[in-house]
Formats: C-alpha cells, structure tokens, sequence
C-alpha cells in the first residue's frame, strides 16, 4: 500500500516537472529548409541571448534584407545559440567549418575566438568584440589579412565617466563592478583606472565570478562609494535587475558600458548604439558576400556614441537630468 | 559593516537556508551526497521566474517547490532502480537539468523580471515595506523549518533518519528503502527549488548558470552551523542549519568587507567544508598526541 502510494506520489510530481517544462517551451524555430546549390550559407554564432547581442543580430539581417539578401530566397541563415556555454561554441564552430558555409558570422568574444581557431579558409566576421587585438582574433586592425574582420564595440571609460561628471559632479570614489574573466571588461576598467589617476578620484573594485554573486559584491560597495561603474560585462549585464535595485536604495548612481544595461535600470552610459553596429556588420557581411576577402577590409570601431539616459533611476535616487544632458541623449529610457 | 550589508546578508542567508535545510536532509539524514541541488536551484527560479512574468508570482514558489520534488525523484529512481552511485546519479540529473532550466526559460539564459510583479514587490506596497524581503523570506523558512520538524518527528520521519544510519536494518525491519529515499530526495530538491524561487523573486533575474556552486554553499552552511551551533537535538541541529547558513553570508560580507577579491571566496568554501569534514580524525588525532604526552610525563615523573 505504502509502496503504490510512493509510486503514485513520485508518477505525479515527475508529471509536474514533466508539465512545467511542456508549458514552457517555446515554439520551435528550427530551419530545416534544405538549402538548394545557389544559395549562399550565412552561420550565424551567438554566444547567449542578452538584448545587446540580439539587437545586432536582428540589424544585421534586416541589413542584409535591405542589400539584397533575403534569408530563404537567396542566402540560408543558420542562427546558432550556445546559451552561455563554451563547448557549445566548440560544436556549433565544428558544424559550420564542417558544412562549408560561405561566411561565419560571430557575435561576441567567446564566439569569434572560438570559430577562428576552427576554420582557417571560411570568412569570419566578428561583431560586439571590445578588444579585437588582445582578444588574439587579429593582428592588425588596419590590414587584418587572413580570413577574420568585424566591428568592434570598444567603450571609453573616459567619455563614459565624462557623462558622469556632467551629471553627478560631486563623485571622488568609484565602485568598479565586472567580472574579471572577461576580456571585454577588463581592458575598460584599465581604462578607467588611467582616467582615475589623472583626475584624482580612486577606484574600488569589486569584481564577480558568476551572476549569484553580484548581490553581495554591490552591496559591499555601498558606503565606500559615490558612483558604480560598470563596463559591457555580460555577468553583470545579466544581474543588472539587483545591481540597480541594491544602488537605488543606497541612492548611488550606476554608470554602465550598454544601453540595454540602461534599460535595465543603470542611471545613464555614453556607449554604443548596438543597432547601427549591427548595421555597419551587415554592411562589411555583404562586402564579403559580393567576392570581397575578408582580410582586405578593416576592421570597424565605432566613432560615434550615443547617451543613453533612464529618467525612472534618476526619480528613484533623486538626480534631476540637466537639460542638455537630456538633449545630448539619444533615447531616454522610463519616465 | 553598514547596517545594508547587514540586511542584505540577513535577508540572503535566510533564502538560502531553505536550500540549506534540503542539503541536509539528503547528506545529513539520508547519508546521500546528492549534486542534483545545482539543477534543481535554478529549476526553481525558472520556473518561479516564468511564472510571474505571466503574473502568477505566489503561485509559483509552490509550483517550484513541486517542480524540484520532480527533480529529486528522478535522482532517485537513477539510483535505486538503475542502481547508479548516487554522487553520479545526482551529476547525471544536475546536467540534464542544464537543458531543461533552458528549456523552462523559453530558450533564453537570462530572464529579467523588472517591472513584473514579484512576491516581494507586492508586499513592498503593503505596510512591511523595505522589511518585506526579510519578513516574507523569514516567514517562509519558519513554515519550512516547522512542517520538516514535526515531519522528521513522525513514524515516516524516523524510518527517513534510520535510512540514513543504516539502510540493512531498516531493510531487514521490512521497510521498502527505495520508496523512503525517493521520498527523502523529492522533499530535499523541493527546498532547494523553493529556494531558487525566491532567490530570483528577491533579485529579480534568472540566470541559467546561478547554481553553480550551491551544493558547496548549503554544505558549508550546514557544517558552520553543526560546529558553532551544536547537534544536540533535532531542533537545535535544524534551528543551526538556519544560523550556520545566515554566518555563511556573513562570512562572506565580511571577507568582501576586508578587500578580499569574490574570486577567492570559493576556495574559502572548500577549505572551510573539507576542514569541518575532517573535523572527528583531527579530534581523534589530537586526543591520541595529548594521551600520548601525558603518558610520557606520567613516566618521566616515575
């Protein structure tokens, strides 16, 4: 009795796990359209979901759309997610060099270093990558060469706490939060570093390993700083919901790298517009596309940013925007 | 330390301990080093996650916790019917849970809830205010730690504890032993899910790759408990899981306090489980050197 019981309880809760993951899944979108002889074959390698790199991507393609190539009619796009894990990178690289497509589009990093040991012939193009040359992707940024190019999404920490100062004057001690694993974060804090030197002001840093940590690390920060800096660090862009929640109730301004991390409740950045970064990727994919080597095209840092602002932090921790500041903006987030 | 860090290390190792008192039940009183609680964690806060995107925000902390139980039982069966070690059974279900945490997420690794109604968002607009987290988190461990008192304390409770000592007895008294540690199993992922929940509800993200590392969190709370608090009674032994897990973050605040780098606080962990693992032989050891030196002293005085 005891024993049929058991068996019961544990048919049903396995159903509820069973049932929770069936109500959750998503619709599948899987292409396996096959691709006739004429089309060209696009991968595209993504290394996790996170707003910024989709934003590239979803430019990207309707960029190619706009020159001609349309997903389906005359190119193939095989979009690949490796949800934040590196093996995935290794086996989706595999799959592309393996299958010959005619261009590898890398999205991030971890992605791009993971195709370009992969293929030496297949043309790469990388986007969102801070720091192409200490990343090992290229050795010249003028004259790439081999097979690699891309855009670069290179922030300033100067022009970023240049923001700051015109918002937030006052701020003599900076609390640095990054994961100091990635690459991307660690040459603009350098950066910052420099910026702090210079200007007087001292730099705490508090660096992270994985999402669960960001709660303590910002909370260790408050009280031995007047302003949080964040860099494009995807750790942190991941757990940016706490970090503005633990800043707004210290009432410390949060100075990010990526507007999607303004979106997310950061007071303000002087970085990216990752749309048209994924525009200008678009524009250098169909160069490559039309015959051109990948290695005679530069590769692109971005020379414009924009300001982003988010007027719901400001309310919360009482900064009121300046009017230029808010003119100079390009979008202002909340209201 | 300023009275925030204080709160917030109150308020997370309250969540936290919830996930604690589930590793103890399957080390502790089942005697089963189960690794699934990396998967279940996150299996909880995705699900607690999707489900209050979509405005079920209390709903969904028991649908976690259900959802975990799910988990549990499926160590188990790994390795009562397949007979595998129950270390690699709860790796095999960490890893497939992987997948399917993904899969919960609708295909994302990331999940804000800003702006969705939380638990505690929702109680921020009532009378406990900026205490809500703690009050809510409080309130809900309290219930936990009650109902898994007076249930250890029953017949059912008792075959559980014996299991743990000694399964041939037990098995031998005419128990069936597999369905007990699929029971024993289910109810611990089910805390840890529960946990999960709450952990994403208070910081309102989800991450895929955020239970990295629990299991060594709710040992270490368990261990630092056990050796500060004492394991006199049932009581005291769960009432020090709860403490041992709230010194944990303190522990932690503190080294964060002092300038150590968050890169190191892992090895810190280790250092501290092994150390309180090894806890009886190095008590032995030192009794034996001191017998050891009072009887040479005895004799030197002859």
């Amino acid at each position: 009795m005891k024993k049929r019981l058991a068996v019961i309880i544990s048919a049903l809760m396995t159903l509820t796990l069973v049932f929770s993951l069936t109500a959750c899944a998503p619709n599948k979108v899987a292409d396996t359209s096959k691709p006739s002889v004429a089309k060209k074959k696009i991968g595209i390698v993504q290394i996790v979901e996170h707003p910024s790199l989709n934003t590239i991507r979803e430019s990207l393609i309707k960029e190619l759309q706009a020159k001609g190539f349309k997903d389906g009619e005359n190119i193939t796009i095989d979009y690949q997610n490796a949800q934040g894990d590196q093996t995935n990178l290794k086996t989706i690289a595999q799959k592309f060099a393996s299958n010959k497509y005619d261009l590898i589009v890398a999205i991030a990093t971890p992605s791009a270093q993971a195709v370009v040991n992969e293929t030496k012939d297949i043309p790469i193009l990388f986007s969102a990558c801070t720091d192409p040359l200490g990343s090992g992707l290229v050795t010249n940024m003028e004259k790439p060469g081999a097979n690699v190019t891309g855009t670069s999404d290179a922030v300033s920490a100067e022009k970023i706490m240049g923001l700051a100062k015109r918002i937030t004057p006052d701020i003599k001690r900076i609390g640095a939060i990054y994961n100091s694993s990635e690459t991307n974060s660690v040459s603009v804090i350098n950066n910052l570093k420099d910026y702090a030197k210079k200007n007087n002001m001292s730099v705490v840093e508090a660096t992270v390993t994985n999402s669960s940590d960001v709660q303590q690390s910002v909370t260790s920060l408050v009280g031995k700083v007047d302003a949080i800096f964040s860099p494009i660090d995807n750790t942190v862009a991941s757990a940016m919901p706490v970090v503005t929640q633990v800043a707004n109730k210290a009432k410390l301004p949060v100075y990010v790298g990526a507007d999607s991390m303004v979106k997310d409740g950061g007071l303000a950045t002087y970085g990216i517009n990752y749309d048209v970064l994924g525009k200008e990727t678009g524009d250098m994919a169909v160069e490559i596309l039309n015959g051109k080597k990948a290695g005679d095209i530069p590769v692109k840092t971005m020379k414009d940013m924009d300001i982003y602002l988010n007027k719901s932090t400001a309310k919360e921790i009482g900064i009121n925007f300046s009017d230029d500041v808010l003119k100079s903006a390009t979008q202002v987030f909340g209201n | 330390m300023t009275f925030m860090v204080l709160q917030g290390s109150f308020e997370l190792g309250i969540i936290y301990a919830i996930m604690a008192l589930g590793v103890f039940i399957s080390f502790r009183t089942l005697n089963m080093p189960d690794l699934s609680v990396d998967g279940s964690f996150v299996l909880g806060a995705a699900v607690s996650a999707v489900m209050s995107s979509n405005g079920h925000p209390f709903l969904s902390l028991g649908i976690a916790f259900l959802a975990g139980c799910g988990a549990g039982c499926i160590t188990a069966l790994l390795h009562t019917k397949l007979k595998i070690q129950p270390l690699l059974a709860g790796i095999l279900t960490m890893l497939a849970l992987y997948s399917l945490n993904l899969k919960v997420m609708g295909g994302r690794a990331n999940i804000p809830l800003m702006n969705k109604a939380t638990v505690f968002n929702v109680l921020e607009k009532t009378a406990l205010g900026d205490y809500s987290k703690l009050i809510f988190s409080l309130a809900v461990l309290l219930l936990m730690l009650l109902l898994l008192f007076l249930f250890l304390n029953t017949r059912l409770g008792f075959v559980l504890r014996a299991t743990g000592d000694n399964d041939h007895m037990v098995r031998a008294l005419g128990v069936n032993t597999d369905s007990v540690i699929l029971m024993g199993l289910a109810l611990s992922n089910g805390l840890v899910a529960l946990s999960g929940a709450l952990i994403a509800q208070s910081q309102s993200f989800v991450d895929v790759g955020m239970g990295i590392g629990m299991v060594v969190i709710g040992l270490a709370s368990v261990i630092i408990g056990e050796v500060v608090f004492g394991t006199k009674t049932l009581l005291r032994r769960l009432i020090a899981v709860v403490l041992g897990s709230i010194l944990y973050r303190l522990i932690i605040a503190f080294a964060l306090e002092i300038g150590m780098p968050p890169t190191d606080l892992k090895l810190v962990s280790a250092v501290i489980v092994a150390l309180a693992m090894a806890m009886p032989i190095i008590k032995k050891r030192l009794s034996v050197v001191k017998r050891k030196l009072t009887v040479t002293h005895h004799e030197r005085s002859k």
